[in-house]
C-alpha cells in the first residue's frame, strides 16, 4: 500500500494549480439567484392571468348588485332569478327555455359522446394496431379537426348539410337542421380527440399481452374484451369525458347547425348576451363552468391514476 | 437418439418479411430439424439470427412463408395460436397487469373451460411448484424474478405439449439467472415436457439444454449436445460464438482419415481434426483451438510432473515429440494475466507471428510455468483438440 501511495502523491504535486475566476463565479451565482426568484414569480403571474377573469365571473354571480363594477355583498338572488323567469328587465328570458336548452345540451352531448367514443376508439385502435398503406396519412389527418378553426368547420359543415339536404329533398324527404345535424357536427370535432387519447393508451400497452392471451387459448374476441379493453378503458373514459365536455361547451359549430328546438345552453346564453351582461348570465356561466370542470377533473384523475399505476 | 419420439418437426421452413424498401428479408432461410419429445432444446444465436421468429412460428404468431411445422405429426398450418397445445413464456413475461397473480395463472384454464374451483386448485398447485405464494398481488408489485415465476406457472398450468421460452431469463440479474437456470432444468426433467428455449447466451444454452441449435442469419449451422458443439464446431461462426476460440489461418496440405495438416507458415505445419469433406487440398482454412487446450512450458529449466517428479525441459520436449498427435511450436509470451483459477497468456509464434490466447490452470504441472513477458516458451496441443474449418 505505502509503496503504491508514494508515486501517486508525487504525481499529483506535478499537476498545475486550478485557477478559479472569483468575479465570474460571483456574477454567475447572482444570475442564478435572480433566476430562482423568477421561477417562483412566473407561475404566480401566469395563474393570475388565467384565473382572474374566471374568479371575477364567479364572484360577481354572488354580488348583491346589478352593477358589475363594485362588490355590494353576498347574495344567491341571481341563481334563484334564473329559475324564476327573471333576467333583469329582459322579458324574452324564460326559465323553461333555459332548462330546455340545457336538456338539449345534455341530449346532444350524450349522443355525440356515445358515437364519437365508439368511432374514435375504433380509429385509435386501427391506428395503433393496424398495418396498411396510407396509415401515416390517416394518422396526420386525425389532427386536422383539432387544428382547423371552429368557424371554418362550422361553415364547412353548413355547406355540407345544405348539399345533403338538397339531395334528400330531390328524393322526396324533407330534412331540417336540428338534433341530427348538431350531433353529427359534434361527433366530427370530438372524434379526433377520442382517437388521439385512445391511441396513446394503445401505444403504452404491451402488444405481447394480446399474444399472451391468445397463447393461453383466448380467441381474438375474448382477448379484446378480457385484455385489451380493460387496459385501454381509462383512455376510452377520458376520451369520452373530453368529448362530452367539448360538446357541452361548443358554441360556434352548434350555432351554425342548430335549428328550432335544438338550441343548446351556450347558444341560449349567447342570445341573452345580445342585450347586456347581467348577473344572471354570470350565474348560468358559473354553473356551466362547474359542470365542465368536474368532468375534466374526473377525466384527468382517471388518466393520472393510470399513469401512477404503470410507473 | 433416432428412435426417440418426435414432438416437433420443422421442414424446410422459410420466413420472409417485407422490408420498407419493398424488398423481402429472409428471417428464417430454409431450416429443417426435429425436436424430440421431452428434451430441453435450445435455439442459440445472435440477435437477428431467426431464433425468435422460429419460436413464434411454432407458437403460431407467425406463419411460415413456405415449408411446414408439424406438432406430434400434425401440420400446424392455419392453426391459430389459441388452438395450439403449446404455451409461451415471453421475454418480458407479458403478465396481464390488471389481473392478480392467481387470475393470471387461471386465465389459460378458464379459456379451456375448466370450472373455477378446479382452475383455482390447479393454479395454486402451479404457483406452489414455482414456489410463489403471493396470489393476490398484481404483477407490478412483484420483483423480476417473481414475475418470471408467475409467467412460468401461467404457461405450465395448461400442461402444454411443448413449452416455448423466449429469452425468459434475459431481464434477471446474474445471480438470479443462474438460480433460475438450475430450477428450469430441474423442472423440465421432472415434468418431462419438451422445452424449447431461445437465447443469445451460449453459457445459458450449454448449462441447460440437452441439444443446442446454433443459428445465424436465418440458418441452422449446427445441432447437437453442448459438448459436441463445443469440442467439434463445424464452422468458424460456431467456434467463435460458443466460448472463446483461437483461429489460425493457413493452407490445407493433406488429409488422412480424421486428421489434416495445415501449413501456417513455410515449414510450420500443424495437425488437427477435420471432418469436412468439402475441403480441398491447397485451399485456405482456419484451425480453431480453445484457449484451455494449449499447454506452455519454458524452453529452459525444469518441468515438474503432477506426481512431484521433474525433468529437464529439453527432455520433456523430446518425450512430447514422440507422440505423433502432439503439435509443438516455439513462441514468445507477450502477455500474462492472472485471473484466479487460470492464468491467461498471450503468445506469438511462427514467422508471421500467429497470436494465440492460452488459459493455463493454476495448479499441478503447469503451476511452475509462470512466465515473464517476452520469455520464450514451448506451446503444445493435442491434434484432436484442434479443428480444421473451411469457413
Amino acid at each position: 500500500m505505502t509503496e503504491s501511495a508514494a508515486p501517486y502523491t508525487s504525481a499529483s504535486s506535478r499537476v498545475d494549480e486550478i485557477y478559479v475566476n472569483e468575479g465570474k463565479v460571483r456574477r454567475d451565482m447572482n444570475v442564478r439567484r435572480v433566476g430562482k426568484i423568477g421561477l417562483l414569480i412566473q407561475p404566480i403571474a401566469a395563474y393570475f392571468f388565467l384565473w382572474a377573469p374566471i374568479v371575477i365571473l364567479v364572484l360577481f354571480s354572488f354580488n348583491d348588485s346589478r352593477s358589475t363594477a363594485s362588490w355590494q355583498g353576498f347574495t344567491t338572488r341571481w341563481y334563484t332569478n334564473i329559475f324564476n323567469n327573471i333576467v333583469g328587465s329582459e322579458a324574452r328570458f324564460s326559465t323553461s327555455e333555459m332548462l330546455q336548452s340545457f336538456s338539449s345540451s345534455i341530449i346532444v352531448a350524450v349522443a355525440a359522446t356515445a358515437i364519437a367514443t365508439t368511432l374514435g376508439t375504433l380509429v385509435g385502435m386501427s391506428l395503433a394496431r393496424g398495418n396498411y398503406p396510407g396509415k401515416r396519412i390517416v394518422d396526420n389527418l386525425l389532427f386536422l379537426p383539432v387544428v382547423i378553426p371552429e368557424i371554418t368547420q362550422g361553415v364547412s359543415l353548413l355547406i355540407f348539410f345544405n348539399l345533403i339536404f338538397g339531395f334528400l329533398r330531390d328524393v322526396g324527404a324533407s330534412p331540417t337542421p336540428g338534433f341530427g345535424t348538431v350531433i353529427i357536427g359534434h361527433v366530427v370535432f370530438s372524434l379526433s380527440y377520442v382517437a388521439i387519447v385512445v391511441r396513446a393508451r394503445f401505444a403504452d400497452m404491451n402488444p405481447k399481452l394480446e399474444e399472451a392471451a391468445q397463447d393461453l387459448g383466448a380467441t381474438p374476441w375474448v382477448t379484446f374484451w378480457r385484455i385489451t379493453f380493460p387496459l385501454i378503458l381509462p383512455g376510452v373514459i377520458s376520451g369520452a369525458l373530453l368529448a362530452f365536455t367539448l360538446s357541452l361547451d361548443d358554441f360556434v359549430i352548434t350555432f351554425f347547425l342548430s335549428g328550432v328546438g335544438s338550441t343548446t345552453l351556450p347558444v341560449f346564453v349567447f342570445g341573452l348576451l345580445r342585450t347586456s351582461v347581467t348577473p344572471e348570465i354570470n350565474a348560468i356561466s358559473t354553473i356551466i363552468l362547474i359542470l365542465s370542470t368536474l368532468l375534466i377533473g374526473i377525466a384527468m384523475s382517471l388518466q393520472g391514476r393510470e399513469i401512477a399505476k404503470n410507473s | 437418439m433416432t428412435s426417440q419420439p418426435v414432438d416437433i418437426e420443422i421442414k424446410n421452413v422459410v420466413k420472409e418479411f417485407p422490408t420498407k424498401g419493398g424488398e423481402t428479408m429472409r428471417a428464417v432461410d430454409n431450416i429443417s430439424f426435429d425436436i424430440y419429445k421431452g428434451e430441453f432444446f435450445a435455439m442459440l444465436g445472435p440477435s437477428g439470427c431467426g431464433k425468435t421468429t422460429t419460436l413464434r412460428m411454432i407458437a403460431g404468431f407467425e406463419d411460415p412463408s413456405s415449408g411446414e411445422i408439424l406438432l406430434r405429426g400434425k401440420a400446424m398450418q392455419n392453426v391459430p395460436p389459441f388452438h395450439r397445445p403449446v404455451n409461451t413464456v415471453f421475454q418480458d413475461y407479458a403478465l396481464f397487469p390488471h389481473m392478480t397473480v392467481l387470475q393470471n395463472v387461471m386465465f389459460g384454464l378458464e379459456m379451456r373451460g375448466v370450472n373455477k374451483p378446479e382452475a383455482r386448485k390447479k393454479a395454486q398447485a402451479a404457483l406452489e411448484m414455482v414456489r410463489l405464494n403471493q396470489y393476490d398481488r398484481k404483477p407490478r408489485q412483484l420483483s423480476g424474478g417473481q414475475q418470471q415465476r408467475v409467467a412460468l406457472a401461467r404457461a405450465l398450468v395448461n400442461e402444454p405439449a411443448v413449452l416455448l421460452l423466449d429469452e425468459p431469463l434475459g431481464a434477471l440479474d446474474l445471480k438470479l439467472r443462474k438460480e433460475m437456470q438450475l430450477e428450469l432444468a430441474q423442472m423440465q426433467e421432472n415434468l418431462g415436457i419438451t422445452f424449447i428455449f431461445v437465447t443469445h447466451d451460449q453459457e445459458e444454452a450449454m448449462s441447460m439444454a440437452d441439444r443446442i441449435a446454433v443459428m445465424d442469419k436465418g440458418h441452422v449451422l449446427q445441432i447437437g449436445p453442448a459438448d459436441a458443439i463445443y469440442e467439434t464446431p463445424v464452422s468458424r461462426f460456431v467456434a467463435d460464438f460458443i466460448g472463446e476460440t483461437n483461429f489460425l489461418t493457413g493452407r490445407l496440405k493433406r488429409v488422412e482419415g480424421e486428421f489434416g495438416w495445415v501449413e501456417l507458415d513455410e515449414g510450420l505445419e500443424i495437425k488437427a481434426g477435420v471432418n469436412d469433406p468439402s475441403l480441398n487440398i491447397g485451399q485456405e482454412v482456419t484451425v480453431a483451438i480453445r484457449p484451455e487446450k494449449f499447454n506452455l512450458f519454458a524452453t529452459e529449466g525444469v518441468v515438474k510432473y503432477p506426481d512431484g517428479s521433474s525433468d529437464q525441459a529439453s527432455a520433456y520436449k523430446t518425450a512430447l515429440l514422440r507422440d505423433p498427435d502432439i503439435n509443438l511450436v516455439q513462441g514468445t509470451v507477450t502477455y500474462a494475466n492472472y485471473i484466479g483459477t487460470d492464468t491467461r497468456y498471450m503468445a506469438e509464434f511462427g514467422a508471421s507471428k500467429h497470436s494465440i490466447v492460452a488459459r493455463i490452470q493454476n495448479f499441478g504441472l503447469r503451476s511452475d510455468t509462470s512466465f515473464e513477458v517476452g520469455q520464450p516458451a514451448y506451446i503444445y496441443f493435442d491434434a484432436e483438440t484442434a479443428r480444421i474449418l473451411g469457413h
